[in-house]
């Protein structure tokens, strides 16, 4: 028996179940953090159809970004797109659908479909496009529109360090939406840099509770980076 | 003389205050940064889930996990805190950054601001944004006044797509510094050897000036 053991062996375990047309919340911000080797292992499945939630689509080449090549994504909802070339055109020629979604709007999406609220009111994006259509309430003298959360088919996270029953840590500013995709998911694979013991992680420094893991794999991360900026010594 | 870029930064940096939390856009906005008077300290504030960013590392302190709103590498300064995205914007979204500064395509006299999208052009998204003007009482918007074109960025009416309504009061261009109030832009100071009748031109939507518009200093 496993008990609460969520360790998987192979990303084919990891990300069985996936079909087409499904969605699926990402965490990463840019290329930080982005859980690498479940995008690998979506593109080898070659599932089509598929709705991303993710506040990017990834580069040319690396990140969100292949699954494009073999058009596998029919609709992204992020905050910000277009560092890649292919995206923008598969989005011209209506390959590809776009959501943009205020950045705070889309992890507060997440956050409630985790947490059981199906629906918020915020400020953000009241009188905008982003707010056509949507049921517009007064509080305290102020607008506010009605947003929906989301939750995902599946959700696929880049942690750091977990311990095998899945409570994870993540690094610095590698952390971004993946605690929130990781509460948004009906299945919620996590990858890791290193899986410890339970009891090695100190309690209270635990970032996503092992309640919201299923599948738990260690991978190998290249951690591109996008925007490589210096001073000099 | 229309202000330079650093003298805009450095224009901005006036409004900072001791024990200030930041954030500053992409852009101009970054350079106020450069200007944080001496003794005086302030936290900024990136977006993706930093509180106390530091300056870009050298080339041995690079960490791939380590990164700004602008994608950049960056530092953290001793007292930094990093979290989630949401936990960032619940910052945002609730009222406790000090002061936002970013950069606009066009300001209207309501305080609506246009900064995100040009419909026809390359859309990349509005990023947070939105998430930023609806959350920040304390908002300086930076943007030159006119286009290369000298048409007027200073409107009765957005023509683009809002990033959001009503929530603009200060704004600061090469040419002036500006408040909007009662649907009206005020002129409150001009840039160096810049003519209060330049500005007037270059402003479409209503403008107040006072007898008297002091000229900034540097």
């Amino acid at each position: 028996m496993p008990g609460f053991d969520k360790v998987v062996n192979s990303y084919e375990e990891a990300m069985q179940g996936l079909e087409d047309d499904m969605t699926i919340i990402a965490g990463g911000f840019g290329l930080c953090g982005i859980p690498e080797g479940c995008i690998a292992q979506i593109k080898k499945m070659g599932t089509k159809g598929l709705t991303i939630v993710s506040n990017n689509c990834g580069v040319d080449g690396f990140g969100l970004g292949i699954l494009l090549e073999d058009k596998q994504v029919k609709k992204m909802i992020s905050s910000y797109v277009g560092e890649n070339a292919l995206f923008m055109q598969q989005l011209l020629d209506g390959e590809l659908e776009v959501e943009l979604t205020p950045q705070g709007t889309l992890a507060e999406k997440m956050r409630a479909a985790g947490a059981g609220i199906p629906a918020f009111y915020t400020a953000t994006g009241y009188g905008t496009l982003v707010g056509e259509g949507k049921d517009v309430r007064e509080f305290d003298g102020r607008k506010y529109i009605l947003e929906e959360s989301i939750k995902g088919d599946f959700a696929i996270v880049k942690g750091w360090k977990a311990d095998r029953y899945g409570n994870v840590i993540y690094r610095h500013t590698a952390q971004n939406f993946n605690p929130m995709a990781a509460t948004a998911g009906k299945i919620t694979v996590v990858e890791v840099e290193e899986i410890v013991e339970p009891g090695e992680l100190d309690p209270t420094q635990i970032h996503t509770p092992g309640i919201y893991v299923d599948r738990l794999i260690q991978g190998t991360f290249e951690k591109r980076i996008e925007q490589r900026t210096v001073r000099d010594a | 003389m229309a202000l330079s870029r650093e003298q805009m930064a450095m224009r901005v940096a006036r409004e900072l205050q001791d024990g200030y939390y930041v954030n500053l856009g992409i852009g101009i906005p970054t350079l106020v940064a450069n200007y944080i008077p001496d003794g005086m300290e302030v936290m900024l504030q990136s977006e993706n889930g930093l509180l106390g960013m530091g300056q870009f590392p050298t080339e041995d302190e690079i960490d791939a996990d380590m990164i700004n709103a602008g994608k950049q590498t960056v530092t953290a300064i001793t007292g930094a805190s990093i979290f989630s995205s949401a936990e960032s914007f619940a910052m945002i979204r609730g009222g406790h950054v000090d002061l936002t500064v970013l950069g606009a395509f066009e300001v209207d006299v309501e305080g609506n601001i246009a900064s995100y999208m040009i419909p026809g052009k390359l859309v990349k998204g509005m990023g947070g944004a939105m998430d930023l003007v609806a959350g920040a009482d304390n908002i300086f918007v930076l943007m030159t006044h006119a286009s290369k074109h000298g048409e007027s960025k200073l409107l009765t009416k957005c023509t683009l797509p809002l990033t959001g309504a009503g929530c603009i009061k200060k704004v600061l261009t090469d040419l002036a510094y500006l408040e909007i109030e009662d649907g009206k832009f005020h002129l409150k100071e001009r840039a160096p050897g810049v003519s209060v009748e330049e500005i007037i031109e270059k402003t479409a939507g209503e403008l107040v000036v006072p007898a008297e518009v002091p000229e900034m200093t540097f």
